[in-house]
């Protein structure tokens, strides 16, 4: 696509701008409808039974006495779905997450469902299920799960990426390694070598809105499913495998969602109300309470990462390396291999050398959360640049603009730049006025930098022209973060006629071809490649209706400012879109623009992020009091959404530096599940989050689109850190740095050193 | 002649080395001969990899061509939330 529409650094009129969000008086008012506001006739209430166990075989499941309760319509178990674990493996894994078949791996994993005309009546009937477990040790833990005598939790996982390949299983599913130069080499010539372990523990994307889905399966094979999702084509695709439907029988509609952040790109229980509803001939409604979303749906890594880096006392770089662990849930996973791709991705290093390791263990299934795995890497690579400018006496912004990678840098993970923007991300952080705002009583200032890839794949649009000369376009991909409206600048700067007379709308499957999810920070970058061309194949026939409508050749019609114009000697008036669709039904029907593409060429985004903390030294507590995000978002299309996605990651990044935990108990079950216990910061805990846009165009795509919505959760960890370590002169190498691990680490440091820190 | 420069994990397929060199002047064209001189890369290409041709990152389009001199790198494919 990049090629049929190159970057021509035009100028724009309606790109840029900040209209007024299409869905916003919808969401305020409460007309807007997510997952668990749809309702069909006849509908059920699905309830599933999850395993109470963090790893246990099953050896019997007994449902005959929920089936015999009145009001029970369907009661399923793995059995209700093919074994297809020979045919397609991963898709296999997937299933049985959804539905255990012959184990159980964690503490909420499904075991059985019911379907029932009430809540209370599926209640009753999920405690006449009885299931005999028999249970197996369990490992929660990253480090423990690849000790010697770790109990193996998959006996089929035998580790890939290592040669020879390994006979004996254990509980790394896949090495992978990235890198260049000789870093031996590299830490001889370093007059400054640091070594130290970070970890992270595993937290969740804390979206507001439940899974939820109404799934509706009529015996002659058709089926509905109304979903909150990510991505409704892939839900599409993997449920009709599963439940061996014909692809083009399951009509997938997407609700609006109230937030995802990678963690509804994976299906959970959209197989499971399919089933219950097949086997009930009745609509069934499955929504999760938050605590199931907490057991049972898709949390990060919690990590551990061994990290070196040498430096010259000039604030070179001359190696880095690093192992990085990742927790993937029960099952193998890429999480580990993008921390060891992204960790060192700011810097032109000329040694590098990342291990990353997928560790299987008993919690959830890890699932994308936005930039997956990016964060915890930049964590601790960022931690370490800080404590080593500081020991060679640096100003750690110098340092990084020093090391910083730009065009023409091989990456760590392997390809070279184009062009790139950390380098003015840091300089626009040395010049901003923050940096140089004075910090009160026990407050520091810390600053980190981060990465992410950004990817584009495939997309599919149409373009429609009403009668009256507005225009709708039909999307594939989830408006999640304000692609709507962004779409539609998109459509009304191609088309040259005002953003009010767009209506963009989300497809459902049956409307458009395969579109990609609502990830990787691809939904605008994607979807807008798509809807350019499909706006330029309609202006390519208004163009040919104008000739016609003038009797003069198509050659002699030229499109400007949303109006057909006759070139040469004619003196015919411009057509505007409106007078040519007046006529549409004369001139060749209806007037459209399909578009199918594969989206390629997605730019790299880099940001910088400032912030100021209090730490009291009573408590432990902190409190971020200014933060500021400068990132690189190509061309911002609607520059209000792009702040809103700068600030939600940074708030998301917050929540996760401080407080948020997955806490398991000896037993390995989840201790808390909810949003008391788990807590993600609320707008009183935080600070206006200032944003500064850098626009360095993408050059692969036509108005040089860039994603935006990840990058902004990737630098937040280390830049608290940084700045707790500031404040405290302890350097904190444990997430979240909760009050009780700050405590911890100044009583730790005060014994060490046997004086009083910083503070 | 292109010299392709390969991942970590996909090494070990080709005996331990960190580029191969391949003719071919598509992406399809590329994996096609990667197959058939390195068949232990199969599971590695079933499963997906994005090329990247002068540092822009190709994941789907087998139809990109390889420009004489271009620098070639496989890379996994990601995931994204």
């Amino acid at each position: 696509m990049g090629k049929e529409t190159p970057f021509t650094k035009r100028e724009f009129k309606s790109v840029g701008t900040r209209p007024v969000r299409p869905d916003g008086i919808d969401k305020v008012t409460g007309r807007a409808r997510y997952g668990a506001d749809f309702d069909m006739p006849g509908q059920l209430v699905g309830l599933i039974l999850r395993s109470p166990h963090a790893h246990a075989s099953i050896k019997s499941i007994d449902t005959s006495k929920a089936e015999a309760l009145p009001g029970v319509k369907s009661v399923i178990t793995s059995k209700d779905f093919k074994d297809i674990s020979k045919t397609d493996t991963e898709l296999a894994e997937i299933l049985e997450n959804c539905m255990a078949r012959k184990k159980v791996y964690y503490d909420g994993h499904a075991v059985a469902a019911v379907a029932a005309v009430d809540a209370k009546t599926a209640r009753a009937a999920l405690k006449l299920i009885n299931v005999e477990y028999k249970l197996l040790k369990h490992v929660t833990d990253v480090d423990l799960a690849v000790a010697n005598k770790a109990p193996v939790i998959n006996r089929n996982c035998k580790t890939a990426g290592v040669d020879p390949a390994p006979t004996k299983a254990s509980n790394i599913s896949r090495r992978s390694e990235f890198g260049h130069g000789d870093v031996d080499k590299g830490f001889k010539k370093a007059d400054v070598i640091i070594e130290r372990n970070f970890r992270t523990e595993q937290s969740h994307q804390g979206y507001i809105e439940p899974h939820a889905c109404v799934a509706s399966v009529s015996p002659d094979g058709n089926g509905e499913l109304w979903v909150c999702t990510q991505g409704h084509f892939v839900f599409r695709q993997q449920c009709a495998q599963m439940l061996g439907m014909d692809v083009a029988k399951l009509r997938v509609t997407s609700s609006e969602i109230g937030g995802g952040f990678g963690g509804k790109t994976h299906i959970w229980l959209e197989p499971v109300a399919l089933a219950l509803s097949r086997k009930a001939n009745r609509p069934v409604k499955l929504v999760m309470t938050r605590e199931e979303v907490f057991r049972a749906s898709g949390p990060t890594s919690a990590t551990s990462i061994d990290i070196k880096i040498g430096v010259t006392n000039d604030g070179i770089i001359t190696a880095g390396e690093a192992e990085l662990r990742y927790t993937s849930g029960p099952w193998g996973g890429s999480w580990a291999m993008l921390g060891a791709m992204t960790a060192f991705a700011c810097y032109e290093l000329e040694n590098v050398k990342t291990v990353g390791l997928e560790v299987l263990v008993n919690r959830p299934k890890t699932t994308a959360y936005r930039a997956p795995s990016a964060p915890m890497a930049a964590f601790a690579v960022e931690s370490m640049i800080d404590e080593l400018a500081k020991k060679i006496g640096m100003d750690a912004v110098e340092m990084r603009i020093k090391n910083a990678a730009k065009e023409g840098t091989q990456s760590s993970y392997g390809p070279v730049y184009g062009p790139i923007g950390i380098g003015p991300t840091l300089e626009a952080a040395k010049n901003h006025p923050h940096m140089k705002a004075p910090l009160g009583e026990n407050q520091g200032r810390g600053m980190a930098c981060g990465f992410w890839f950004n990817f584009g794949g495939q997309s599919c649009t149409n373009l429609n022209i009403g009668i009256d000369g507005t225009a709708t376009l039909t999307v594939g991909t989830i408006d999640v973060g304000g692609a709507r409206a962004s779409l539609s600048l998109v459509v009304a700067e191609e088309l040259g006629i005002p953003y009010d007379k767009v209506k963009a709308v989300i497809g459902d499957t049956g409307s458009l071809g395969y579109n990609e999810m609502t990830d990787g920070s691809r939904g605008t970058f994607a979807s807008s490649m798509s809807a350019i061309k499909s706006c330029r194949i309609a202006i390519e026939d208004m163009c040919a209706r104008a000739a016609q409508i003038w009797d003069i050749p198509v050659d002699k019609v030229i499109w400007q400012d949303g109006h057909a114009h006759a070139t040469g000697k004619n003196n015919n008036a411009p057509l505007s879109i409106a007078e040519i669709a007046a006529t549409a039904e004369k001139t060749g029907g209806p007037i459209a623009g399909h578009a199918q593409i594969v989206a390629d060429g997605a730019g790299v985004s880099f940001a910088t992020h400032i912030c100021d903390v209090e730490v009291d030294p009573e408590t432990g507590s902190t409190r971020v009091v200014r933060y500021t995000v400068i990132q690189d978002a190509g061309k911002a299309v609607h520059p209000t959404y792009v702040e809103g996605q700068f600030q939600g990651g940074a708030a998301q990044g917050i929540g996760w530096a401080l407080n948020e935990e997955y806490i398991y108990g000896e037993d390995g079950r989840l201790q808390n599940p909810g949003f008391l216990d788990y807590r993600i910061p609320v707008c009183s805990d935080l600070p206006m989050i200032d944003t500064q846009i850098l626009e360095i165009p993408n050059p692969n795509h036509p108005y040089g689109i860039r994603g935006v919505g990840e990058t902004s959760i990737v630098p937040p960890l280390a830049a608290i850190g940084n700045a707790v370590s500031n404040a405290t002169g302890v350097r904190m190498t444990h997430v979240p740095m909760s009050p009780p691990r700050i405590l911890d680490a100044l009583e730790k440091h005060s014994e060490a050193s046997d004086e009083e820190p910083a503070l | 002649m292109a010299e392709v420069f390969l991942w970590g994990a996909l090494r070990p397929s080709a005996g331990g080395a960190a580029s191969v060199t391949i003719e071919a002047k598509s992406i399809r064209e590329l994996f096609r001969k990667l197959e058939e001189q390195f068949p232990r890369m199969q599971p590695f290409i079933d499963e997906g990899i994005s090329v990247s041709i002068d540092g822009v990152i190709y994941q789907d389009d087998w139809s990109q061509t390889l420009p004489e001199g271009s620098e070639i790198y496989l890379l996994p494919r990601i995931a994204g939330g």
